[in-house]
């Protein structure tokens, strides 16, 4: 990069008597990066100034086009922690990246002002331009990345989300399945289940897959070994809640689930007290008139 | 026939994308709730193959018409080992991994239309589509 061009952005920030920093403002609020008053107006000012005063730093380092200095490490640090907490806070990325984008417009019109020629307006405005182009990628970058921390976060928690095996009466459990089976979460279901059929003294665990959206072979899969580990463990295991679209489905699939099985977990229950011995009647009426 | 959408299949959680995104057509579509099934449970099984045997792929839903009536039309894309014998791997119950050897064969019986074709060290391909 000439010295021209460079000279150019020295002088861009550092003549500056306070008017950037409203020009900028103003184009950010009417290009939307202020979201609508989601910023606080002290807030968003503080960060523009203190943006401004390290991109002035920058700009006077060895380097001014090259983002990846460490003359540019404060601009960075700024950028960061704007992206991150927009990224959290639920804002869109072009209300995100608007913070840096809409400096262009006030920057480039200084620029043509302060130009002699062509010449030093084309330079300069190709030294500017890589530069913000620069950090509004940085910017998106690290959105991105705040955005993906958040679904990961969320995926966790879903995974953890327990799946707790419930006590129906004396030697009967229960385990209601939600959601997706997929591997990982399967096997911890299982050992839930079958811990519990230790714990619980259970001889008969009713599986209920009401809340199982899709039960495809591999899913079956998972149904056939919980329940043959059960069976080892010398529990009968009662699959309940298969929809009728479920069952028809499987059929079509060609799964053969060789267990026990019963629409609603009522009747899954109805046939474990059975099982065991009990019996659920009305109460006798007391007196009869 | 409209535009189709292109969904990559890399990892078990693009399975689950693919079927709400089948879902989601097919309801559009105005497909029953057992139509609306199999056509999820079908894609499940090819996305997860694509995944499981191709190494990952890509997955094309598009909505298609034909005959005066509508339909939906999945193909699964994977660039893998491709299949040696495709009569073999359409047989109930064979798996050259560890499921129970029903995903393909089971989702030619859930959808109205079965094509598949798969050379060696190149890739394989399959194209189901069910009609309303």
């Amino acid at each position: 990069m000439n010295t021209p061009a460079i000279n150019a952005l020295r002088s861009l920030i550092a003549d500056d008597g306070g008017t950037l920093l409203d020009e900028w403002l103003l184009s950010l609020k009417a290009a939307g990066g202020a979201a609508n008053g989601r910023v606080n107006e002290n807030e968003l000012r503080t960060q523009c100034r203190d943006f401004l005063a390290a991109l002035q730093g920058a700009f006077e380092s060895d380097a001014p086009t090259d983002t990846h200095t460490a003359a540019y490490e404060p601009v960075t640090a700024i950028l960061d922690e704007m992206s991150r907490s927009r990224a959290l806070q639920g804002f869109s990325p072009s209300e995100t990246a608007t913070f840096v984008f809409s400096l262009k417009h006030p920057l480039f019109a200084r620029l043509r002002r302060s130009s002699k020629d062509v010449e030093a307006l084309g330079d300069g405005a190709w030294a500017l331009t890589e530069v913000m182009d620069s950090l509004g990628l940085h910017v998106m970058q690290v959105y991105q990345t705040s955005r993906e921390q958040v679904i990961k976060r969320q995926q966790e928690e879903i995974s953890e989300l327990s799946t707790p095996v419930v006590k129906l009466w004396d030697g009967i459990v229960a385990l209601p399945l939600i959601g997706t089976l997929d591997s990982s979460r399967t096997q911890i279901v299982m050992e839930n289940l079958l811990q519990s059929i230790v714990d619980q003294e259970a001889e008969i665990a009713i599986i209920d897959i009401t809340g199982v959206p899709t039960v495809d072979t591999l899913v079956a899969q998972h149904l056939l070994k919980t329940v043959a580990a059960a069976r080892l463990m010398g529990a009968d295991c009662i699959i309940s809640g298969i929809r009728p679209q479920i069952a028809q489905t499987m059929v079509h699939l060609g799964v053969e689930l060789n267990m026990v099985s019963k629409a609603s977990l009522s009747d899954a229950l109805a046939l474990a007290l059975k099982r065991t011995g009990r019996m659920v009647v009305p109460r006798p009426i007391a007196s009869k008139s | 026939m409209t535009g189709g959408e292109t969904i990559p299949i890399r990892e078990s959680s693009d399975v689950i994308r693919v079927r709400a995104e089948v879902r989601r057509l097919a309801i559009g579509l105005g497909l029953g709730v057992v139509d609306q099934t199999k056509i999820v449970t079908a894609a499940s099984e090819l996305a997860r193959n694509t995944l499981v045997y191709g190494g990952g792929g890509h997955a094309v839903l598009e909505v298609v018409e034909g005959k005066g009536r509508r339909g939906l039309r999945l193909s699964f894309e994977d660039h893998g080992p491709g299949i040696l014998d495709i009569g073999q791997a359409m047989i109930d119950g064979y798996s050259s991994g560890r499921g129970l050897g029903l995903g393909l064969s089971g989702a030619k019986r859930l959808s109205s239309e079965f094509e598949i074709t798969s050379v060696v060290g190149e890739g394989t391909r399959v194209v189901i589509t069910r009609w309303n």
